[in-house]
């Protein structure tokens, strides 16, 4: 690493302070307006010009966890309200008859992101040990290989794994998306995963060695600690492709396993497309991904950089 | 403690051979260094007898037993790496317990063990703290602590003073030799500084190419050579050699040096053609009555002695002399050599030719 010598002056600092701080504002102004749009009434969510400021409601969530009915005048005469709830059912003309999906769709996103999360970062570590360690016949070209699945956008391939899927019984299933975004996320894991475990010096295997351990002991009591860097960043990488993934779970997903980006979009309300909900469930969405950065931000400011670091 | 025995060693890495067909014994309670420079074969020699590389051929017994094509963690040795490489997500305690927690040895016991360890050390101090912030010094007494806890059969330490700072290394050097007299174990030690292997080794097996070129005491190595590079490898400034056209007659003890005859020990193996008279700066006399005539061309003063540069008929030459003898440079003066010290080598190996002097170290080199 190398440092600049000289102090910048006073008004480069604030030209730079300007400029990172209108990056932050352009990048996660959409992500506030989302947020804050979840908290709106219909009504005010497609209000033109836009409300910056307007009343909270927890509508949006309410209509995106539950599936509503119009109840008729009739009904509603026939039940004069006792409860809080049945006044609001009487103030709207709506009950809640159940759960919407999204419970089950947000669940799939979780078992599948995080399935083929573990299962890249489990393999990748495995390969990646492999590689980094052992005389493997035509390992440069195993590398280069692995690598090349990534060398074109993975929805190019959309319509032959469409037809491998549905031909193996794989279409709308959790093992299939897993399989898939394993099989995606691999390459990147491998890679990454190589990158870390080279620089981890081969004395400290070797020294387990001859302290009596076996080569597996050796590798996960002494290597794998040490890695625990570079597989917490790659897991990162790799869940956050999971889980925005949106085309191939369009494509291969729609009853039984389909994840939450696709359905996000579908949330119709009575009166058309139902934004607070929608921004509700991007709001949730958000959440699973960063807490796990967070959780994981202290192993990710030292990996991202790749081991240019010394430790 | 055990003896070690090494036949026929040999180790290719695809095409290239970094061990070639080395023999040698050490015997038990030997402090032995492997020397020679980088690249020479000397580390993977000592991985192989440790099991962290497998042989192409050949055998090595540790202890009588054969264990080439064993495990490393089936040899009850011990191995001390150059960066130490103490384990780095554990305090000095969890490292120097660690190869005994291997063997299932009560938590007790290891305790025990660990603290008597940390005593010899002197590193009592730090057993608690993590290995992370440890000055050099302290992790080589912890890499140390790691071998010795387990009281294995041998020591194998590759460089294990390289990463340290010169002052320190001195101290250590002392340190380490002052453990092995201790511990009486077999130790095999691999530097490329001749100076340490001399230091401390019992036997030092000098290796350039994948070849054991000399096998034996350090003060035989030095004094009787086997070979050109041993002689240019060992002692600073090194072996000079003296290159002339000649010959000598098997017993016969003089060479004729450009025109200039010169006493040699009494020969055993007879040559002529290109040949190269080996001394040690240190047997060579600036005697203006003597014959052999040189050139000085540089002086360098060392405090108790200087070493003169001066060009010959033979080649440039280094003498080591009393810095209390002064010296002009320019000037030519007579040389003379110290007849008993002398060795002759053939050019076309490097071989030594065997004398009366030699033969004895020689014959088991």
């Amino acid at each position: 690493m190398s440092y600049s010598v000289t102090e910048p002056s006073k008004p480069q600092k604030w030209i730079a302070g300007l400029l990172v701080a209108a990056y932050g504002i352009i990048t996660i102004l959409p992500l506030l307006w989302i947020i804050s749009t979840s908290f709106k009434s219909q009504n005010d969510a497609i209000a033109y010009p836009p409300e910056v400021f307007s009343e909270f409601t927890l509508g949006g969530y309410v209509n995106l966890f539950t599936t509503q009915t119009r109840q008729s005048a009739e009904a509603l005469e026939a039940n004069p309200p006792e409860t809080w709830y049945d006044e609001i059912v009487h103030e709207r003309g709506m009950a809640i008859v159940g759960p919407s999906r999204f419970g089950e769709r947000f669940m799939n996103s979780v078992i599948i992101g995080f399935g083929s999360t573990f299962l890249s970062v489990f393999l990748g570590t495995l390969a990646a040990y492999a590689f980094s360690r052992f005389r493997i016949p035509l390992k440069d070209d195993l590398l280069f290989f692995i690598l090349s699945t990534r060398m074109m956008p993975p929805i190019a391939v959309a319509i032959p794994i469409f037809l491998m899927f549905r031909g193996l019984g794989l279409s709308d299933t959790h093992a299939g998306m897993i399989l898939l975004y394993t099989a995606v996320n691999l390459s990147l894991s491998v890679w990454l995963l190589k990158g870390f475990i080279d620089e981890i010096p081969r004395e400290y295997e070797e020294a387990a060695l001859i302290d009596g351990y076996t080569r597996f002991q050796a590798f996960y009591k002494v290597v794998l600690p040490q890695a625990a860097t570079g597989i917490a960043s790659t897991a990162i990488f790799c869940l956050i492709f999971a889980w925005n993934e949106y085309a191939f779970a369009v494509l291969l997903t729609s009853g039984n396993a389909q994840t939450a980006p696709p359905f996000i979009p579908t949330i119709i309300g009575v009166t058309g497309q139902d934004w607070p909900a929608v921004a509700a469930g991007a709001t949730i969405f958000l959440v699973p991904v960063m807490v796990f950065t967070i959780l994981l931000r202290k192993h990710l400011l030292r990996g991202i950089t790749f081991g240019a670091v010394r430790k | 403690m055990a003896q070690i025995r090494i036949e026929n060693l040999r180790k290719e890495f695809g095409a290239f051979t970094a061990v070639q067909n080395s023999t040698f014994t050490i015997e038990d309670g030997e402090f032995f260094m492997l020397l020679g420079p980088s690249g020479c074969g000397k580390t993977t020699t000592l991985r192989m007898m440790a099991g962290l590389e497998l042989p192409t051929s050949g055998r090595i017994y540790i202890d009588g037993e054969e264990v080439s094509q064993k495990r490393a963690s089936q040899r009850d040795i011990a191995f001390v790496f150059q960066m130490f490489a103490l384990y780095p997500h554990m305090t000095v305690r969890g490292n120097i317990s660690y190869p005994l927690k291997s063997q299932g040895m009560p938590k007790a016991r290891v305790r025990e063990k660990v603290g008597e360890v940390a005593e010899i050390l002197g590193i009592t101090d730090i057993l608690d703290r993590p290995v992370g912030g440890l000055s050099g010094g302290d992790r080589q007494r912890v890499a140390l602590g790691r071998a010795i806890v387990r009281q294995p059969k041998a020591f194998f330490m590759d460089e294990p003073l390289g990463a340290l700072d010169a002052e320190f290394r001195e101290h250590m050097a002392e340190e380490l030799r002052a453990l092995h007299d201790r511990m009486e174990a077999t130790t095999v030690y691999v530097t490329h500084d001749q100076l340490e292997a001399m230091q401390m080794g019992d036997k030092i097996a000098v290796m350039n190419h994948g070849v054991v070129e000399q096998f034996g005491v350090p003060q035989d190595i030095y004094d009787w050579p086997a070979t050109k590079f041993v002689a240019q490898f060992i002692g600073s400034p090194p072996m000079n050699f003296l290159e002339f056209d000649g010959m000598i007659g098997a017993g016969h003890d003089e060479v004729r040096l450009n025109g200039v005859a010169v006493k040699v020990p009494e020969a055993i193996d007879g040559a002529s053609g290109k040949l190269t008279l080996g001394v040690r700066p240190e047997h060579v006399k600036l005697d203006d009555a003597a014959p052999y005539r040189g050139r000085i061309v540089a002086s360098e003063y060392l405090g108790t002695t200087r070493i003169v540069t001066l060009d010959t008929p033979g080649g440039v030459l280094k003498a080591r002399i009393p810095s209390s003898e002064a010296v002009v440079v320019g000037q030519t003066t007579g040389l003379s050599f110290d007849a008993r010290t002398l060795t002759l080598f053939e050019n076309t190996h490097g071989h030594a030719l065997r004398s009366h002097a030699n033969a004895g170290v020689l014959a088991h080199g």
